[in-house]
């Protein structure tokens, strides 16, 4: 099923992205070639088949809990767009957190 | 070749340990060659000029005052712009985080130090690593030195064309689906990407984790067996890291030995599709291992047909999570921030203005791949393909000691051929794409320049994971048997010019 | 059904009196409890975690979230969460992944919380609790492991919350911090006491958190967090209905109120013929209310999979055996063995209970008291005085161990019960142990017979009519006789030995 303009805003929506109307009809032309593409995989794979989502077979790796030094106040801000208080300000949030 | 810039890394090497060179030459011979021919070639997007002769002189003192140093103390090198540097920007290639500077050193960059080497600057890229031609890149493409209207490959096309370029013997690189093999491959240069978990990924911004490997990019096979060395290793910085000793590359790269060794050719990475020339000249590389005395096979891996489309599902799946970050609170840009908008509505504007094109394209694919009602039939059937992909090379490896492949199906694409077209573009990583999936190490080797064009070939090697030295073992004889017959390394041809130009032949 | 007039009832509209919803509803309860570990450092990286530090001075680039750097998990963490889940008798997983919980909150530095989603660490445990007399089993559906956010201090608005704020200002030190969330199943059958139920488990999580020495479980601290899910269906009916999910309910005594208030809302609303919101709501202590937060109609799509940066949990069975050796009783067992050991009715556990004297009386015995009388002890004498000066049991002046004392001077006739009570007055006032006291006051019973029979027969002497009475047969009447030698002796005899001195005398 072909995405539409609606869908793709949607994501957008979903990934915090501003697009403009053109971005926006581009992407959903060039995301169904994509999706369209990759139908082989879903396809052709065995569902029994286990997945793998680390080429590593490593477990158990764990760090002992010591405490070392954080970094300087004022490297943690020195990038921020806006510091007050030796905090980051962000501008108003409107919804409490999920 | 007597001047510096020429040099490998490994004589450069071996004339500051003998005093008859100083770093501080060494560095100044690049920085001149960068601001002679970086115009052109374009593969630095900072260069920390009077930082690095300032550095150098410090490892000259510390060499004047007997002090032991690593192999490869005093020379030079380019580090790609993913990884993060203290007091050098670090850009991705991206709008987003123009002018960030971290507050802290990735471990691979630490190891550079600690071993010596002198950073010139940081490499063009595509953003945020996502591309194959370093047209992505949100500060203007890199050139091909072979060819500046061509493309230098991508995402590290700046670590390679600097190397072609001959404005430093080494570089790093970071390759997830082919990023430092492809532009190996179309600039005539050696690119390693190492086991996945061989190489730190810590301070390397993440593409798609599950994938990234950091690598050496140079223009022999012993100078990036040496940057190996330097770069690889244990570190419990990344939980992904192998604790596990570092096969001896340089040994490998110095024997370059492969009498007796089997060698496949993977029958798919083949035919439609492929260049000609590029399949002469690979075919002529096998021949070339063949009387060295390895015993050549055909080998099947039905299932690196899978390799690329959920290479598609996986990596940006990851890129739409590791990118959430740039969400311009605490650093980047930031962009509506006047009081009349939301947090919320911020996030969104600067994302909207800071990433480009192919950036956004993948966030949002991966988004939609990443949500409910698709996770199964996108993200979790493309963890079983790779489980799949995995399981062809397994069964390869029990026959063959490394599988053989072109790095790349074409020779270097003219600039702007594929910008519109994402999946003409996403080809270029073919070859390439399946050591990703699988995380084994893997390869590219200069294999001659493509008869119809002039441009380079890359000969691509793959090796079970950690067994990076066979890589090494057989790059350096393919080197060995191509420079007798040509006469002269391939990148002769280009030190050879007095100026970089457009047009193919030399 | 029609809906047409109903978004017109408010929640004050539509209220019924509790009693009279239970007579109507059946209430199904579910709680979710985050409990922040106490771990020195934060979960992924090595950053301190000590409460009320400076703004951002905890923080690295993991924590911060800064491009290129990556997780390493705390062995510790991982050893409290598999204790946590073995102490709510939870399966532990031989094999776990975190994975990426994706959403944009300018408090969470990556825009993903790193958590486990399909396979937490330990799952499938159940909880005994007791709860007004009662004891009930909830079932625990899984712990797992995550990541605090940081904290958001509004500015600008009315009164320091989000609504109204002009900007906010970020504290990342809370970033990464360690959690480990509980999760019930549906929790039916609780009928009325459901908020009793819903209190005495989280009762019952700080008490285990805190044997284990994994937490500090301070609710005020925001180190014990309880989000309380809420759903009514009609008696009989086995449909589960519309939940509400109430946040913020930060002490013992709020989580019960809260779904005290939660249940009689939801019951007008339902009872009117509405349809309850699926929603998050807040619980505000000052008003006693909830109030309607971020609507959850729209189910969020949190886009999980499994965490690329970090490798799987794998705890080896043996080292989940020696942590199982580590976990402390579980409160309901421990009262089932005491009451047993001891000898008590289940009326007077309770009692003990009530008056919070468990650990009291457990350490008198264990100081070598028996049981019934270091019971009588702190019930009696020290609760009375407890209770008067409004003070918690065991702040009411003495020790476990000098209880014991006291009783081994009883029970050797040094002292009786009235003598007893003022030795106790002077532990109180710091005079010392028992026996200090003893010897200081002069307190102990005489035993020096030939005082006593000085003194028994003077008192024969005064009061001829009460020795008639004892020749003629009325024994009783020797109390009198005994009254006057006590007097006299100042209260320091024992009165078994003066009667039996008094009967010898006139018999």
């Amino acid at each position: 099923m072909p995405l539409t303009p609606n869908d793709v805003a949607r994501l957008a929506d979903l990934a915090r992205i501003e697009l403009s109307d053109e971005e926006l009809a581009g992407l959903t032309g060039q995301l169904d070639l994509i999706l369209e593409s990759v139908q082989v995989v879903a396809s052709s794979v065995p569902p029994e088949t286990t997945p793998t989502s680390h080429a590593l077979s490593l477990t158990n790796v764990f760090r002992p809990d010591e405490v070392r030094p954080s970094l300087p106040v004022e490297d943690v801000l020195a990038m921020a767009p806006a510091v007050e208080d030796d905090r980051f300000r962000v501008p108003r949030i409107l919804e409490e957190a999920a | 070749m007597s001047e510096p810039i020429f040099a490998s890394a490994a004589d450069l090497a071996r004339d500051l340990a003998a005093g008859t060179l100083s770093s501080e030459e060494a560095t100044r011979a690049c920085l001149e060659r960068i601001e002679s021919s970086d115009g052109d070639v374009h593969a630095f997007l900072h260069v920390r000029a009077d930082e690095a002769l300032s550095d150098a002189r410090a490892i000259d003192q510390r060499r004047a005052s007997g002090e032991a140093l690593g192999p490869l103390a005093g020379v030079p090198i380019a580090v790609k712009d993913a990884f993060c540097t203290t007091g050098s920007p670090t850009t991705c290639g991206s709008r987003m985080l123009e002018g960030w500077v971290p507050p802290y050193d990735a471990t691979v960059v630490r190891r550079l130090k600690e071993a010596g080497l002198v950073i010139l600057g940081k490499t063009n890229m595509d953003e945020f690593a996502m591309g194959s031609s370093t047209e992505n890149s949100a500060f203007g493409p890199t050139r091909n030195p072979w060819d500046l209207t061509r493309i230098p490959g991508g995402s590290g096309g700046g670590s390679a064309a600097c190397l072609a370029a001959f404005e430093a013997p080494l570089a790093v690189g970071s390759d997830t689906g082919g990023s430092i093999r492809q532009p190996a491959s179309v600039t005539g240069t050696v690119g390693v990407k190492p086991t996945y978990g061989g190489v730190s990924r810590y301070g390397l911004v993440a593409m798609a984790s599950s994938l990234d490997q950091p690598g050496p990019c140079a223009r022999t096979v012993l100078d990036a067996a040496l940057l190996h060395a330097v770069m690889a290793g244990h570190d419990p910085s990344d939980s992904t890291s192998i604790d596990a000793p570092v096969p001896d590359v340089v040994a490998a790269a110095r024997a370059g030995d492969v009498a007796g060794m089997r060698i496949g050719v993977v029958t798919e990475l083949s035919g439609e599709g492929y260049a000609p020339g590029v399949e002469q000249r690979f075919q002529e590389a096998v021949a070339a291992l063949a009387a060295a005395g390895a015993e050549i096979v055909e080998v099947s891996c039905p299932h690196f047909s899978l390799a690329l489309p959920a290479y598609y599902l996986i990596m940006p799946s990851e890129v739409s999570s590791n990118l959430a970050r740039f969400d311009a609170m605490r650093y980047g840009l930031r962009v509506g921030d006047d009081g009349s908008h939301s947090a919320e509505q911020v996030m969104r504007l600067s994302r909207g203005a800071g990433f480009g094109a192919e950036v956004k394209r993948r966030v949002i694919l991966g988004t939609y791949a990443l949500s409910s009602g698709y996770y199964d039939a996108y993200y979790g059937s493309a963890q079983k393909a790779r489980t799949l992909i995995i399981e062809d090379f397994d069964r390869a490896f029990a026959t063959v000691d490394v599988l053989v492949s072109p790095s790349t199906p074409t020779t270097a694409f003219p600039l702007g051929e594929r910008t519109n077209d994402p999946m003409a573009m996403y080809q270029a990583d073919l070859c390439t794409i399946p050591s990703n999936m699988a995380g084994n190490s893997s390869a590219s080797f200069p294999a001659g320049l493509a008869p119809e064009d002039g441009l380079p070939v890359g000969f691509q090697v793959m090796a079970p994971p950690l067994c990076d030295d066979r890589l090494y073992r057989v790059g350096a004889a393919l080197e060995r048997v191509l420079t007798e017959r040509w006469g002269a390394p391939l990148l002769d041809a280009l030190a050879g010019r007095d100026r970089l130009s457009e047009g193919g032949r030399a | 059904m029609t809906t047409t007039a109903l978004s017109a009832i408010s929640p004050e509209d539509a209220w019924m009196d509790y009693d009279e919803a239970m007579d109507l509803f059946d209430v199904v309860i579910g709680l979710e409890v985050h409990v922040e570990l106490n771990t020195a450092s934060k979960m992924f990286c090595s950053c301190p975690t000590d409460f009320g530090a400076e703004p951002n001075t905890q923080t690295c680039p993991v924590c911060l979230g800064l491009p290129g750097s990556l997780p390493v998990v705390n062995g510790k963490a991982v050893e409290s969460a598999i204790r946590i889940g073995l102490a709510l008798n939870c399966s532990i997983s031989p094999h776990c992944r975190f994975a990426r919980k994706n959403y944009f909150y300018p408090d969470m530095t990556k825009n993903f919380q790193t958590s486990q989603y399909d396979e937490p660490i330990c799952f499938d445990g159940e909880v005994e609790v007791e709860a007004d007399g009662e004891r009930f089993t909830i079932p625990v559906e899984r712990a797992h492991m995550e990541e605090d956010a940081g904290k958001s201090l509004h500015v600008g608005g009315a009164t320091g919350r989000i609504q109204g704020a002009e900007y906010s200002l970020m504290d990342y030190n809370r970033a990464g911090v360690p959690l480990v969330e509980i999760v019930t199943k549906p929790v039916l059958g609780t009928g009325a006491k459901a908020p009793q139920v819903a209190r005495a488990y989280v009762a019952f999580l700080r008490d285990m958190m805190r044997a284990l020495g994994v937490s500090d479980v301070r609710m005020e601290q925001g180190s014990l967090r309880c989000d309380a899910n809420v759903s009514l269906m009609p008696k009989g009916s086995t449909t589960l209905g519309t939940r509400t999910e109430t946040k913020n309910v930060n002490s013992l005594r709020s989580i019960e109120r809260a779904l005290r208030y939660e249940i009689s809302r939801q019951a007008g609303i339902l009872a009117a013929g509405g349809r309850v919101k699926q929603e998050t709501r807040h619980w505000h202590e000052d008003g006693g209310r909830t109030s309607s937060g971020r609507s959850k109609e729209q189910a969020e799509d949190y886009r999980y999979f499994p965490e690329p940066d970090l490798v799987p949990v794998a705890p080896d069975p043996a080292w989940v055996e020696r942590l199982r050796e580590t976990i402390p009783e579980s409160p309901v067992a421990r009262v089932a063995r005491l009451t047993e050991a001891w000898g008590f009715t289940e009326l007077e556990m309770r009692d003990v209970i009530g008056a919070d004297a468990l650990d009291l009386i457990e350490a008198t015995v264990e100081a070598g008291c028996s049981p019934q009388a270091a019971r009588k002890w702190w019930m009696g004498e020290l609760a009375r005085r407890a209770n008067a000066a409004d003070l918690p049991l065991a702040e009411a002046g003495m020790t476990p161990a000098q209880v014991a004392e006291l009783q081994g001077l009883v029970e050797a006739g040094t002292l009786n019960d009235k003598l007893a009570r003022q030795v106790i007055d002077g532990v109180i006032a710091g005079e010392g142990d028992p026996a200090q006291v003893v010897a200081h006051r002069g307190l102990a019973v005489v035993s020096d017979t030939g005082a006593l029979q000085a003194a028994v027969e003077r008192a024969i002497a005064a009061n001829p009519g009460a020795v008639a009475s004892i020749k003629a047969g009325r024994q009783a009447a020797a109390g009198a006789i005994i009254g006057a030698v006590m007097k006299e002796m100042r209260g320091q005899a024992d009165a078994a030995t003066v009667r039996e001195l008094v009967l010898a005398a006139v018999g």
